[in-house]
């Protein structure tokens, strides 16, 4: 069974079909990869998945649970993580802050023993910060450690974007175009997490991304999109490969 | 200059960073208590006054200043603690200390109310509403008499602890003095845990505060109810000082007293919470005596008091937004790198208070 289904879902904004129909299976440990041109309804479908939107008609099953309409803030509980495109940081907390934000979901104390300090919620800082440091040190953030994330570099603020998704611990991770914004040697070091994040985490990936490289480099599967509807879906060879892909992309050869 | 190297994820989590800081807070809780032996009534009186508005400003800096809710109508949270008392105290004969608690309790319930209609609004909105929660506990003041005793107002006296009473300035100054501290640690906490957190995520990103899991309803309506307790026990505490509660103590411009005391001091952060209280009590008091030098068209004027008032929020909103905690933070620099800062590194960068016209 795979870990996410995606049957039949649409979504509607006014006149404007955002998505038509759309149907995916994301296997378990596996990178998967939506691509398609601007307006193919890949955020839309993200924000589907993440109930930010509700989706007008389908389902949306996580580990065979069907999740669509939930509010937005239990998908973490679930196990769905995401980050976004423009990222949404706390911009006036440190990284660290930032990133502890991750672990709010693991604790186990309650408001009045936080106000009180017990040693129960002591204990659970420490434990909680050393998750923090095993994440910063998988993702090289330890230099950022103490600064103000309004402060930093794009490309650092989506490294803290993604340390802080990594937090949760969640099963399934959605990136929104993850690569969007970085240089080239950030890429790099993306693609390396994203192996990382897989093969030792055993996180399982559903990302939107426009950069190809990015894509046959992590993606196993990838699925296209356009005008709301799949076009192609497979592994990212056959799909890259796939005439309607080329169309959609490149447009018609005459 | 001073560096700091950090051995333990621990020196993160403690109260005070290290020893230095430690010996400051010694310090200041030695001049604190003995400051009612050598000062005079009035002072012992100014600065138990400027105690309680630190309760509030620390209340009312969770809301607005950590959680980003503004609120124009924490003066009825303050009226509800200050009632509570003088009715629980005066007309049911009960103890101060069950009173006292209770004043809280029901600023906090009162609070609960409010937050749940006021989930929904943001900024201007929802200034506008509480500050109509506000007028509404106005009214109700005036028009509760069995409770209130309407225009005519409450007599509150100050509470004793066994035989030892507390009705000398000196003895109510050590009383809030405690209360401060232990709200100053209170919050201290709040801030150095998950809830706090939570709240800084709920004010700088609702939509990232929802993806790590944080429901946005419950910490707003936590926000509200915690604030409203600080405001109400800060209420308890002020009726046995002034002796006699009426409707003129808890109008809008005490409200907007409050929000000035954050603004000013820091929002969002405790000692700018302590800063704001202390200066704007101090300020009233400056203003009161500095009055016999002023020219008389201008101190006979309605609302000089609120003009200068006014001019010092703008002033701080203008040149310093992180208010006098921000100078603060500045100075404390200054000292440390001493002598290797560089002109430039205090040069004022245009940047504007978190509001919504940067939404």
């Amino acid at each position: 069974m795979a870990l996410l289904e995606i049957q039949g879902v649409y979504k509607q904004f006014g006149g404007l079909k955002a998505l038509a129909g759309v149907g995916l299976e994301v296997e378990q440990g596996r990178a998967h990869a939506v691509i398609g041109p601007n307006g193919a309804g890949k955020s839309t479908l993200f924000n589907c998945i993440n109930c930010i939107y509700r989706a007008d008609r389908g389902t949306i099953r996580f580990k065979g649970k069907d999740i669509t309409g939930l509010a937005p803030h239990k998908m973490p509980r679930i196990g769905i993580a995401r980050t976004f495109q423009n990222v949404e940081l706390f911009r006036n907390a440190t990284v660290l802050n930032n990133i502890l934000l991750g672990r709010y979901l693991h604790k186990r104390t309650n408001l009045v023993s936080e106000a009180l300090f017990l040693p129960s919620v002591k204990k659970q800082e420490l434990e909680a910060r050393r998750k923090v440091e095993e994440i910063m040190d998988l993702l090289d953030l330890q230099a950022y450690r103490e600064r103000m994330v309004a402060q930093l570099p794009f490309g650092i603020q989506k490294s803290v974007e993604l340390a802080r998704a990594l937090a949760l611990e969640p099963e399934l991770l959605l990136l929104d175009e993850p690569s969007s914004g970085l240089n080239p040697e950030e890429k790099q070091d993306l693609c390396f997490w994203i192996e990382d994040i897989k093969e030792e985490l055993g996180i399982t990936i559903l990302l939107v991304e426009h950069d190809m490289r990015v894509v046959t480099e992590v993606a196993e599967r990838t699925t296209a999109l356009d005008f709301g509807s799949v076009i192609a879906d497979g592994t990212t060879e056959e799909v890259q490969r796939h005439p309607d892909v080329i169309r959609a992309f490149l447009g018609e050869e005459d | 200059m001073r560096f700091k190297l950090k051995k333990t994820y621990m020196e993160d989590i403690k109260l005070f960073p290290d020893k230095i800081d430690m010996a400051w807070y010694g310090l200041l809780l030695i001049i604190l208590s003995i400051f009612p032996l050598v000062a005079g009534h009035y002072w012992i009186y100014n600065l138990t006054l400027s105690g309680i508005y630190c309760i509030v400003a620390l209340g009312l800096n969770i809301l607005t200043g950590f959680t980003g809710q503004i609120s124009l109508g924490h003066a009825a949270f303050f009226a509800i603690g200050a009632y509570s008392v003088g009715y629980l105290t005066t007309t049911l004969g009960w103890s101060y200390w069950i009173a006292l608690p209770l004043a809280g309790i029901s600023a906090a319930a009162s609070g609960l109310v409010v937050a749940v209609p006021a989930l929904r609004l943001s900024g201007l909105y929802l200034a506008i509403a509480t500050m109509g929660f506000g007028f509404i506990m106005e009214q109700v003041i005036v028009q509760w008499k069995s409770v209130t005793g309407g225009a005519n107002g409450l007599l509150i006296n100050r509470p004793s602890i066994s035989s030892w009473s507390l009705s000398s300035d000196g003895a109510y100054y050590y009383l809030v003095i405690v209360m401060v501290a232990v709200f100053v640690l209170l919050t201290k906490n709040l801030t150095r845990s998950p809830a706090g957190r939570a709240f800084v995520a709920v004010r700088d990103s609702e939509v990232a505060a929802q993806t790590m899991g944080i429901p946005l309803a419950r910490v707003k309506v936590q926000a509200f109810a915690i604030s409203a307790f600080y405001t109400g026990i800060a209420g308890g505490l002020f009726a046995p000082l002034i002796n006699f509660i009426g409707p003129d103590n808890f109008t809008i411009a005490e409200s907007i007293n409050f929000i000035v005391m954050i603004i000013v001091g820091g929002l969002g952060s405790i000692h700018g919470s302590i800063f704001g209280a202390v200066f704007i009590t101090l300020l009233s008091e400056f203003i009161r005596v500095s009055k016999d030098f002023i020219p008389a068209f201008l101190r006979e004027q309605v609302g000089f008091q609120t003009a200068v008032y006014g001019l010092v929020l703008m002033q701080f909103i203008l040149f310093e937004p992180m208010g006098i905690y921000g100078r603060w933070l500045k100075l404390k620099y200054l000292f440390q790198v001493f002598p290797l800062y560089r002109k430039d590194t205090f040069r004022r960068v245009r940047r504007f208070q978190r509001s919504e016209r940067t939404r």
